[in-house]
């Protein structure tokens, strides 16, 4: 890929997260103040100070009035975004590259959904009009990311029981970070027993192989990164931003088997050549990754580079990616735990890693690796399925490149 | 000279024991069993199906039809003609006229013989999925299945199979089987009227059809009885006079009386069975009778229907649950998944997509050979543009990739099987299995396609195609009839 990247130059100088949860009191609008506000309060700056907004929802509300009418902004730039699983790292994106481009000084990225409205326990997509051929409409999410099991299975030799441990494995580690997270829409541990025998939902996947449906808001603060230090001693700079989309060949062709997801292996590819880094496992203090379903962050160990290829299951069982594992893998409880209203995810996940990288998660999750020297943290997102998806990476650091 | 150059017939994989009807209501029921369409199946799809079976025949023999009639007694839609779709499904030209006859049984053998007496190559195409109250004698003694046709002449480029002798109907007005539009069950007079109105109006007709043909009932090898009326059609095989050996066997034990189908279902199990240069007879009795006879040419014996009618009905599985039955007929509400309402399809993308939405006709990219499941106008593996030919891959089996059982998913049967298939000769396609118990799933399975009525939604059935397991046993690769599957997938 021939994408240049804009390392260090622009920087985080400031963060807000609402609970993730069943939020029948609070509306879209209700949260998007709440995260705004705390955004700006942490940045220190004024509403009025920010320039531009980005946007990202998937399907709570349309265009950018969608902000500037809860928030009453006065005739500022809004843009709307949408990428399906990855809308709020989208609006990060994109309101990383308008800094970076000189165009404003401050700006918001926020990301909000409204899941808990539609009556369904499950996400409901409306499709656009069409010929009623598609797959989509009728397969749900957990049945298209449920073909990733068995695949993976087969092709590394492992028993059917063996995974299934995994993938309970991967839920139980992400249930107990999540019960150190007042922001966490599940806050209990969850006993290896009750997750693995769960009624089953799509193929092997039971109920608590799923992440949770919630509702809540993110959004980060944007300056140049040589304004940072005029409002935080301790900014979180941008070292690597990577989106793909890919062309779907997945599902067109019969050499792909689901244990990976291409456009994921793109997307770290390039996102680690902007932010200079070779040995992610051993360089990153953490990482957040989409884990919409166990299966789905097990591939993921693999395709971010963080396991070799067919040893990812070996290292999840063996705790790699536990919190105090080598690499904390979801130290917020994930998807899994700290649930997925969807536009909002991307950015809730850069918020875990605003906290630990400047030491403010609680002592109960705060991970050891920032403290052994770590500076950096990687989020990842993905939408579609396996086949089929588009992916985004992220390298974010607390200092800048010497 | 004309007749009947292919035949096809489907019987859906499901059967009903009676003996299960007793087990949840305490009375009706009785031995056998009947044939019951799927949820995803009503008589359009169950119609395409036959007719698929029937043109499967003629492949390579450049005879085509140009006219199809479809008869049922429970078309899907009114108004619009349901052979539209059927047309659409089996991909005949434009040209092609294609209409219903839809409403009452007789409708059936009418459309038999209209396509018999047509002066080009016509379908007809028999289907019907019968239904009645819970308990009572039509819920137990219907069944449902469809069947196909196709009458031409030699010059048409398909051998004629089997001569028309003669055919011959009466009709008479009289109340014996009647149903309201949009009620649930017919209602019937009582059954000794019927007979006493039936046996003449047979008779008559038989008498004609023998005279017309110049036989006597003693040269008939093979003669099938089908009707609306159980006493009368029994009445009517005993005093044709011909030879016991020559009477077909009834295949209502099995399937049930399939209605507007049966006689079509009847004619196809007759061919099945015959040999070459034997007499048939085929009466049907319903609102008067109709003999139809017909003398099979030595070309039947290198141009049967692949699948017989008896290889359908011992490939029938008899496990249904009565209360799915009743749920799929829609007798029974039940509680819907908590999901949205499937989607209804719109009509300017459906009729973009026709060839690919009801024909499954795919594209190859003409300069790297790629395979794309739906079309597209971009080569995915080599990415050259708008230099796609169309593919047809309903008749071209796959293999499961991948599959998983979908407990979520809002489906009328749950739960919903979904499986990612590759095609021979290239292609992925990711669909719904049907006509499958997930337990007998597995990944290297071999799959065929099959039409069907995904869901209906707002008031819209969408029709598309699903893959089923491939039951019947494959011609071993290197033969005749693989290497021609072989060079149309090139």
């Amino acid at each position: 890929m021939a994408s240049k990247g804009i390392r260090d130059r622009v920087a985080v100088i400031g963060m807000g997260c609402t609970t993730f949860g069943e939020h029948w009191d609070r509306s879209t609008d209700d949260l998007l103040v709440d995260a705004a506000g705390d955004a700006i309060a942490s940045a220190g700056v004024a509403l009025e100070d920010v320039d531009a907004y980005w946007l990202g929802t998937m399907a709570s509300g349309l265009s950018g009035l969608t902000l500037s009418r809860p928030l009453k902004l006065d005739y500022r730039p809004v843009s709307r975004m949408e990428n399906m699983c990855a809308t709020g790292s989208e609006a990060f994106r994109n309101a990383c590259y308008a800094v970076a481009s000189g165009a404003f000084d401050i700006v918001m990225a926020i990301g909000v959904e409204k899941l808990k409205d539609s009556g369904f326990s499950g996400l409901a997509i409306p499709s656009p009009p069409n010929d009623g051929t598609g797959g989509m409409g009728e397969i749900t999410a957990p049945a298209m990311f449920s073909l990733l099991a068995p695949a993976y299975a087969k092709k590394y030799g492992v028993s059917d029981e063996a995974l299934k441990e995994v993938m309970t494995r991967i839920a139980w580690k992400n249930h107990s970070n999540g019960a150190r997270n007042p922001r966490a829409q599940f806050r209990k541990e969850v006993p290896k027993e009750t997750i693995q025998n769960a009624p089953l939902i799509a193929g092997q996947l039971g109920i608590f192989d799923c992440s949770g449906v919630s509702d809540g808001a993110a959004a980060a603060i944007l300056v140049r990164a040589e304004d940072a230090h005029r409002y935080t001693e301790h900014p979180m700079y941008v070292k690597g931003l990577s989106f793909v989309a890919g062309p779907g060949a997945g599902l067109l062709d019969p050499a792909y088997d689901y244990t990976t997801f291409p456009e994921v292996v793109a997307a770290a590819r390039d996102a680690y050549a902007q932010a200079g880094v070779r040995d992610p496992r051993s360089e990153l203090a953490m990482a957040e990754v989409h884990d919409c379903f166990t299966p789905t962050e097990l591939v993921l160990m693999e395709d971010l580079g963080f396991s070799e290829r067919g040893a990812g299951w070996e290292d999840v069982l063996s705790g790699t990616f536990d919190l105090g594992g080598e690499l904390p893998v979801n130290p917020d409880g994930g998807l899994k735990a700290f649930g997925h209203p969807i536009g909002a995810s991307g950015l809730r996940m850069l918020f875990e890693c605003w906290l630990q990288l400047r030491g403010e998660a609680p002592p109960e999750r705060t991970i050891a690796s920032v403290a052994s020297g770590r500076r950096l943290a990687l989020t990842h997102n993905l939408g579609g399925g396996p086949g089929e998806c588009v992916s985004f990476v992220s390298v974010v650091g607390s200092e800048p490149t010497a | 000279m004309g007749g009947l150059i292919a035949y096809g017939a489907y019987i859906p994989y499901h059967r009903l024991q009676r003996s299960r009807i007793a087990a949840v209501l305490g009375s009706g029921g009785g031995p056998g069993s009947r044939a019951v369409a799927s949820y995803d199946e009503d008589t359009t799809s169950m119609g395409a199906e036959a007719a698929r079976a029937a043109l499967r025949m003629l492949e390579g023999a450049g005879a085509t039809p140009r006219q199809l009639y479809f008869a049922t007694a429970a078309p899907a839609y009114l108004d619009k003609t349901n052979a539209a779709a059927i047309h659409a499904a089996l991909r005949l030209p434009e040209s092609a006229l294609a209409v219903d006859m839809a409403g009452a049984v007789r409708s059936g053998v009418g459309a038999l013989l209209a396509a018999a007496d047509a002066r080009v190559p016509t379908l007809a195409v028999l289907s019907d999925v019968r239904t009645g109250l819970p308990g009572g004698g039509d819920e137990r003694e219907g069944g449902d299945a469809a069947a196909a046709l196709v009458f031409g002449g030699d010059g048409d480029g398909a051998p004629v199979i089997a001569e028309i002798l003669a055919h011959h109907s009466t009709t008479g007005e009289f109340l014996d089987r009647w149903r309201l539009p949009g009620d649930p069950a017919s209602r019937v007079w009582e059954e000794r009227f019927g007979e006493h109105v039936y046996g003449p109006l047979a008779a008559g007709a038989y008498r004609a059809a023998l005279a017309g043909a110049g036989i006597t009932a003693a040269e008939i090898d093979h003669l099938a009885v089908t009707g609306v009326h159980g006493r009368a059609t029994r009445a009517m095989a005993k005093a044709a006079g011909v030879r016991r050996e020559a009477l077909a066997p009834d295949l209502a034990a099995a399937i049930g009386n399939t209605g507007t189908a049966a006689a079509g279902i009847a004619l196809c199990d007759l061919l099945d069975r015959a040999e070459p240069g034997q007499t048939l007879a085929l009466v049907v009795l319903a609102d008067g009778a109709t003999v139809l006879l017909l003398r099979t040419t030595a070309a039947l014996a290198a141009h049967r229907a692949p699948v017989p009618v008896s290889a359908q009905i011992a490939a029938g599985n008899d496990g249904l649950a009565y209360a799915s039955y009743l749920t799929w007929r829609e007798l029974l509400v039940r509680e819907p998944p908590r999901r949205p309402d499937p989607e209804a399809p719109a009509a300017p993308p459906s009729h973009r997509g026709e060839e690919w939405k009801y024909g499954f006709v795919a594209s190859r990219c003409e300069a790297c050979g790629a395979r794309h499941l739906p079309p597209a106008r971009v080569c995915v593996a080599c990415h050259a543009v708008d230099r796609m030919r169309a593919e047809p891959l309903a008749d071209v089996p796959a293999t499961i990739a991948t599959f998983t059982v979908d407990r979520l998913a809002h489906t009328p049967s749950p739960p919903l099987v979904a499986a990612v298939i590759d095609f021979d000769g290239g292609g992925r396609f990711r669909c719904q299995l049907t006509d499958v118990a997930p337990e007998e799933v597995a990944i290297g399975g071999r799959v065929e396609m099959t039409f069907r009525r995904m869901v209906t939604a707002g008031g819209i059935h969408n029709y598309f195609w699903k893959a089923r397991p491939l039951r019947q046993a494959e011609v071993p690769a290197g033969t005749a009839a693989t290497a021609a599957n072989g060079a149309r997938g090139a």
